[in-house]
């Protein structure tokens, strides 16, 4: 029981990273049916971000932890979201209006860049930086094993849904929202009631991008190592909670990033650690066979 | 002059959809197009919005030259469409439909549009907290034609407005179309294939063929023109 809910929590604090990624997938699917494959390297990218950014206080002796985070967190979210913004100028609208396979392949390229440009730059081995946050407050001291929360799971945890819930108020309730919707349903419409098309994708690229970037952060907080190829695996991971969740909807990826979490940490707890990969993509595939559409996605209805 | 299209060509792929088009709408007129289905009369209308863009001649609305201006630019300069097939924004609001079309719109006008639209429309405040794909055709009809009205447009552009409605709602539509410039002084630029009631409603009209304009005049003139009766109102043209 003690063991089960210690699951739990690890579960929620990888389902909250999956899901912050996954909301980059969706949204970007949403509003020009495309999977930006380069979405998990851009997640990389931020991860390095915040571990240049932390060594920087580092040596710049800081020690005040919430602003060092503070610091941390708006440098990574300025310089993802500005990854994002260019990786969608130069790699995916010069090819819209062509075909659906173009952008895609571009991605894919974009993806293979951007993990050799780190690795070039920073090396290809892991970069460890000293724990940021450690410890943690014990919940429940059972006989034989205490249930731990540590303040970075709670930091994750938190962050995240703090995020999400301003997240959805900004797509449900504001100007800016009610316009990505509007493009996501019908751009050309929207283009002729004066919406600017091309700058509402860019945002929705460098939305995403931020929302990585926090994971990003996260992730370097949490494990206190990163590398130039964590972006693929943490961005598949993130891709399959999205199409569980359902492809193109927002509270299908934070489901679907949740689900994925809670069962990894369950199957690794309780199966076979070493085959925890495994059962998430065989979910992928149970998914795209038995139901494409998703938990909360809608049908794809062919458009005449 | 509200709008002058001047020798316009434009091509849709591999097609020359329009090829040199001349049409002249003033202030405060009805104007109408007729033609038979793929003659270019939608593509005349969105070719206003660059959409396929002009590759030849010149649009010039109120004043100013928009041949080259950007799509989104188009409706900040008061050109509001209400497109064929309506293309409302099925998975949302019927509210939140209307506050799409005064994107660009000053704030401070909102309500009073809204109010003004909703008056107009009585159906689109009532409804306003439905998702706008649960509407009747018809009412799909009244919220696109409200959506474009929440700009305060200065050339209302309707595209097939009264197409696959039920009888009631084509007289409702011609009668608000009516009212809007009577009342409002809305200058309206009208594609329909109903040309019966369109060149009734219409100061003046252009029948269009195969991407060219073949005759022009007043309404009164094509309603009596042999060619117009002949090919557009006898024969089922009494919708």
């Amino acid at each position: 029981m003690a063991y089960a809910l210690q699951q739990l929590i690890n579960g929620l604090t990888l389902g909250a990273m999956y899901g912050l990624i996954a909301i980059g997938y969706t949204m970007v699917y949403g509003i020009i049916g495309m999977i930006n494959f380069a979405h998990g390297d851009i997640f990389m990218v931020s991860a390095f971000i915040a571990i240049t950014a932390f060594t920087l206080l580092a040596a710049a002796d800081v020690t005040s932890i919430p602003l060092a985070l503070t610091f941390v967190l708006v440098v990574a979210i300025f310089f993802t979201s500005a990854y994002g913004w260019a990786v969608e100028r130069t790699a995916y609208r010069p090819l819209r209006g062509s075909t659906r396979l173009a952008p895609l392949i571009s991605a894919i390229g974009m993806s293979i860049f951007l993990q050799n440009a780190v690795q070039l730059t920073q090396g290809a081995r892991v970069k460890p930086i000293p724990p940021v946050l450690e410890g943690g407050v014990v919940l429940w001291d059972a006989p034989g094993f205490a249930v731990q929360i540590g303040w970075s799971q709670l930091l994750i945890i938190v962050t995240t849904v703090v995020l999400m819930i301003a997240f959805t108020w900004m797509i449900t309730q504001t100007p800016f929202g009610r316009q990505q919707r509007a493009c996501e349903q019908d751009r050309t419409m929207a283009g002729l009631l004066g919406v600017n098309v091309d700058r509402t994708i860019s945002l929705t690229f460098m939305l995403g991008a931020a929302l990585a970037a926090v994971a990003g952060v996260m992730v370097t907080v949490y494990y206190g190592v990163v590398d130039f190829f964590i972006g693929f695996l943490a961005g598949i991971k993130a891709f399959t909670a999205a199409v569980l969740g359902g492809i193109g909807s927002l509270p299908g990826a934070m489901l679907g990033g949740l689900l994925i979490g809670l069962i990894e940490a369950f199957w690794a707890a309780y199966l076979w650690a070493e085959y925890k990969d495994v059962a998430t993509f065989s979910i992928l595939c149970l998914v795209l066979m038995l139901r494409p559409s998703g938990l909360l996605g809608r049908p794809e209805v062919e458009k005449v | 002059m509200m709008l002058t299209m001047a020798g316009v060509h434009a091509h849709y792929g591999h097609i020359h959809a329009l090829r040199g088009i001349d049409v002249e709408v003033q202030v405060g007129e009805i104007v109408t197009l007729i033609g038979a289905n793929g003659a270019g009369k939608s593509t005349l209308m969105m070719s206003l919005f660059g959409n396929p863009r002009a590759s030849a001649g010149r649009i010039v609305f109120d004043g100013e030259d928009i041949t080259r201006v950007p799509m989104h630019e188009i409706a900040r300069r008061g050109i509001a469409l209400v497109p064929e097939g309506r293309r409302i924004f099925q998975r949302m609001t019927v509210l939140e439909n209307l506050q799409m079309g005064a994107t660009h719109a000053d704030p401070a006008n909102y309500a009073a549009d809204l109010a003004r639209v909703q008056a107009l429309f009585p159906i689109l405040a009532e409804r306003q907290a439905q998702r706008a794909g649960t509407l009747s055709g018809g009412e799909q009809q009244m919220l696109a034609i409200g959506r474009a009205l929440m700009s305060r447009p200065k050339l209302l552009l309707l595209d097939e407005p009264s197409l696959g409605l039920a009888p009631i709602y084509i007289r409702k539509i011609f009668q608000i179309v009516r009212e809007l410039n009577r009342d409002h002084g809305m200058t309206i630029l009208l594609v329909e294939q109903n040309a019966n009631q369109a060149l009734r409603v219409a100061h003046r009209g252009y029948v269009l063929q195969h991407g060219q304009i073949t005759l022009a005049g007043t309404g009164r003139e094509l309603l009596e023109s042999p060619e117009v009766r002949a090919a557009y109102l006898e024969g089922g043209g009494h919708g």
